[in-house]
């Protein structure tokens, strides 16, 4: 019973929460919202047994990519601005949209009978997920592993350049 | 069979020398690069003589004919298995006879220009560009393949234009060129095409096959018929448009008398000798298929040499500038060369005309390029080209006025210079086949030794004209080529050209046929003799005779107002009917097409283009509802 | 610890979240809430992977790897993103989408 309590307290708080962060017109604290979501997220997978994967989603998205959100929101504009929204009609076709769209994926998933459980549960403590991140067998993510590092790097010299203040083009044209 | 290889370097010496004076001209003294030409011509010219003495008479076995040969050839462009174009040198009794021709007066200016030209800011640029005249001429002498002598023959066209252009500081000089260029390349144009026929309906360009008496050419006689032609006629008619541009025939004259802008010298060579013979050298050069396949083309050949020599020959007599005096004689004389090989036939004794035809081309190159280096020494001395500020001047040129005179006694066909021997050949052959040109022939005869004593008159008699510096004679480098190529007027109608240029390069028995030459000679004596009463002395007369023909006289004077005609033919009916018209479709109908299909497009761009508005969130809910629509489509309808 | 609530819930829940991401990808003009709408879509996808590893194939973890790559992918594309925006941000002194349309036409 009191899974279901707290399953029913995590999906209520993602499902509110969602809807404040793309409706709230001040930035900051849809920001927040966000955070609120994720969090919310995080005990899910906490339910689910995967601490882990709770545990990185706290660390990256809580810690980082929230935080990084929230400086470019700080560099961008003020505290106190408002965001503007889309016009009426902008934002009735996109919610006749989502909520054709809603409707018709909720009625797929009701009525489709999922299969049951097969084989017996894999460990998912930290020594079996960091075992299987770098071998290269069956069940090994070493090559994901190193694609996503890779990924990592160019993402980071790829925002470092993009971001520098002196314009490269702009160099080049005063040439 | 005899190697002739090196005659190779008869065309590359020039070519060379070209490349050397044109590249490094400006780095050394001016007398340097004329020296270099000098003596690579000299060279020339001595390879040339070898070749003729050893084509003509030490390599030729007795009584054999003289037969065609390619000392040289390579393929030099490779299109198609079938049509492939070779660069070659060949050798024939025409062919060697050019060579002559050419090298002897060309080594001639070539001396001459060092006294000419000298002091001249551009005097490394003339002999860089008489050397590219020369390797050009040469090339197309010693063509194997029409196409090398198409080649060849536009090269010269292009070195005339240079040298005709040579004074660029000259608007009038300049516009000359320009008038030459156009006028042969639009001639060339027909050459070209006739070309294309040729080689079209006898698959080969090679002059060796051509005129082989077995070969494809003559197989098309009586090929298709086009306005009562055969394709073939019209052809070599096409071809002769090429050469009537170059050799100045009626009505493609009209830029010879304008090139006379171009330095003396270059007149002497290029629009005296060489070039402008080139259109008779073509016919000459294919005058088999003339004569077999085609003998109405060659009826063309003829009546436009008779009518040319007749035009020139008036209008000779009424012009005062000396050196477009020679122009007109030159086309009248190259309009005699034209009507030899239009009367002749082929073999034998009836290829009297075509032996005439090349005999007079010899003979003329020698005194009409001593008349023209004489009168570039009268403009030396005189500093201007008008007969009428001139006079007496026997007195101060001595050497000059004997070869001058010696030049005109030859031109007026008086015997036993070189001028009767060729001149009376063509008035036999003329007179056996086609008896109104041999009238007009005859005419033109009497009216040449009018005008060129009529000049000669007035140069060197007549009144006494005080000039502002006395006039000397020119230094000995002008001089002697002047005794050289007088010496070769006088005497090379000694040469027995029946036995070694005929049409069919077997000899025949020539001989002078005293039914036509003592008329013609007298017609001559008798053209000399009017023009001593009339311009000998200070006299009324000209003015007189003038009065008496009237208008005759005044529509001669103004060349017939050729040039007056093809002014209005191009600028009132080319520019107003053909050019402005097509001007207009182009610009209307053709644009037109591509700028609707441009509007049209550009009109549906803009229809559409607000799909491309910018705006992410729009592509985004396309792209949702989309995904909706199709999950609705295929999940659920289908 | 999930004894008795059915798969059903997980992914209607994150039904809801993906929707409502996309609702707001769709609505808002501001950039960074628009990269805030990705990160909700981002992380209803893995909410999916991760129900459906625990319920259906429990005996792997590939669904659970998944959700980890794509955290990074997320973190990535974050990065970038924040770049680009600060960028434009220069370049045009604001960052509503509706601003940045140099590209159009």
């Amino acid at each position: 019973m009191n899974s279901e309590i707290l399953f029913f307290l995590l999906s209520g708080m993602i499902v509110i929460f969602s809807i404040l962060t793309v409706t709230s017109r001040r930035i900051l604290r849809a920001a927040v919202y966000l955070l609120f979501v994720l969090v919310s997220t995080a005990g899910l997978y906490f339910m689910l047994n995967y601490n882990f994967l709770a545990a990185v989603q706290l660390t990256v998205y809580a810690g980082g990519i929230i935080v990084l959100i929230i400086f470019s929101i700080l560099l961008t504009s003020h505290i106190s601005e408002r965001a503007q929204m889309a016009g009426k009609f902008q934002g009735l076709m996109s919610a006749l949209a989502v909520i054709a769209g809603a409707t018709l994926t909720l009625i797929t998933i009701l009525n489709f009978s999922f299969p049951g459980k097969s084989g017996i549960e894999s460990p998912s403590d930290v020594k079996a997920i960091g075992r299987a991140l770098v071998s290269y067998n069956e069940n090994g993510y070493a090559l994901p592993f190193e694609v996503v590092s890779i990924l990592l790097l160019a993402a980071m010299i790829g925002a470092i350049i993009v971001a520098r203040k002196e314009n490269l083009a702009v160099k080049n044209t005063k040439k | 069979m005899i190697d002739y290889t090196y005659t190779l370097l008869i065309p590359l010496i020039p070519f060379v020398v070209f490349l050397f004076t044109g590249l490094a001209g400006h780095k050394m003294k001016p007398m340097t690069s004329g020296l270099i030409g000098t003596t690579g011509l000299f060279a020339v010219t001595i390879l040339s003589y070898l070749t003729a003495i050893r084509y003509f008479w030490t390599d030729h076995v007795e009584g054999a004919g003289y037969s065609s040969l390619k000392a040289f050839e390579i393929q030099w462009l490779h299109l198609t298995e079938k049509l492939t174009i070779n660069l070659g040198v060949l050798l024939d009794p025409i062919s060697v006879m050019m060579l002559v021709v050419v090298s002897t007066v060309s080594f001639m200016v070539h001396i001459y220009s060092l006294g000419y030209m000298k002091g001249d800011t551009g005097f490394a640029r003339f002999y860089a560009f008489l050397s590219l005249f020369t390797f050009a001429m040469l090339g197309l002498v010693l063509a194997t393949n029409i196409f090398q002598m198409y080649i060849f023959w536009e090269l010269v066209g292009v070195s005339s234009f240079l040298l005709i252009g040579f004074y660029y500081e000259k608007p009038s000089a300049v516009a000359a060129s320009k008038k030459a260029f156009i006028v042969t390349r639009f001639a060339d144009l027909g050459f070209l095409i006739g070309i294309l026929m040729l080689s079209f309906m006898t698959d080969t360009f090679d002059f060796q096959t051509l005129v082989s008496p077995t070969g494809p050419a003559m197989a098309q006689a009586g090929g298709a018929a086009f306005l009562g032609l055969s394709g073939i006629t019209w052809a070599l008619i096409f071809v002769f448009m090429g050469g009537a541009g170059k050799s100045a025939m009626f009505p493609l004259h009209i830029w010879l008398p304008d090139a006379m802008e171009g330095p003396t010298p270059v007149s002497a060579l290029i629009h005296a000798a060489t070039m402008v013979v080139a259109g008779v050298y073509l016919v000459a050069r294919l005058f088999p298929v003339y004569s077999m396949v085609a003998p109405d083309a060659l009826h063309v050949v003829a009546w436009v040499g008779g009518i040319s020599s007749l035009f020139a020959a008036i209008i000779a007599c009424t012009q005062t500038d000396i050196k477009r005096v020679l122009a007109y004689s030159t086309m009248s004389q190259i309009g005699y060369m034209m009507l030899a090989l239009g009367v002749s036939g082929y073999g034998g004794h009836d290829g009297l005309g075509f032996m005439a035809g090349n005999f007079h081309l010899f003979t003329h190159a020698m005194f009409k390029a001593l008349l023209f280096l004489g009168a570039g020494a009268i403009i030396h001395a005189v500093h201007s080209n008008d007969m009428r500020d001139m006079g007496g001047l026997r007195k101060y040129l001595p050497i000059t006025h004997i070869t001058f005179l010696i030049a005109c006694l030859t031109i007026a066909g008086l015997p036993p210079l070189s001028g009767f021997f060729s001149k009376d050949e063509i008035l036999v052959a003329a007179f056996h086949s086609n008896m109104p040109l041999f009238i007009i022939e005859f005419a033109v005869a009497g009216l040449t030794a009018f005008y060129m004593f009529r000049l000669y008159y007035s140069i060197f008699w007549g009144k006494d004209t005080h000039y502002h510096h006395t006039p000397h004679e020119a230094p000995a480098t002008m001089t002697i080529p002047l005794l050289i190529l007088a010496f070769g007027a006088v005497f090379s109608g000694f040469l027995p050209f029946h036995e070694l240029v005929t049409s069919d390069g077997l000899p025949f028995e020539a001989h002078i046929e005293y039914a036509v030459a003592i008329p013609s000679v007298l017609i001559g004596i008798l053209g000399i003799v009017i023009a001593t009463l009339m311009y000998r002395k200070v006299s009324t007369s000209p003015a007189k005779l003038a009065n008496g023909f009237g208008s005759f006289y005044t529509w001669a004077y103004h060349k017939f107002y050729m040039d007056e005609v093809y002014l209005f033919m191009t600028k009132k009916v080319i520019f107003n009917y053909i050019s402005r018209p097509v001007a207009w479709f182009d610009r209307h109908i053709v644009d037109g097409f591509m700028n609707l299909i441009a509007h049209v497009i550009e009109r549906s761009a803009y229809l559409i283009k607000g799909f491309q508005s910018g705006r992410i969130q729009q592509y985004g809910y396309v792209f949702v509802s989309g995904t909706i629509v199709l999950v609705i489509i295929f999940v659920y309808l289908w | 610890m999930t004894g008795t609530i059915p798969l059903q819930y997980f992914l209607i829940i994150s039904t809801l979240m993906f929707f409502t991401g996309i609702y707001g990808f769709l609505t808002r003009k501001n950039l960074i809430t628009m990269l805030m709408s990705i990160e909700l879509i981002l992380n209803s996808v893995n909410i999916n992977f991760v129900a459906f590893n625990r319920y259906l194939y429990p005996d792997n973890l590939h669904g659970h790897f998944f959700s980890l790559i794509v955290i990074a992918v997320a973190a990535a594309e974050a990065a970038v993103a924040i770049a680009i925006i600060i960028n434009i941000y220069r370049n045009f002194r604001s960052i509503d989408v509706d601003k940045v349309d140099e590209m159009k036409f």
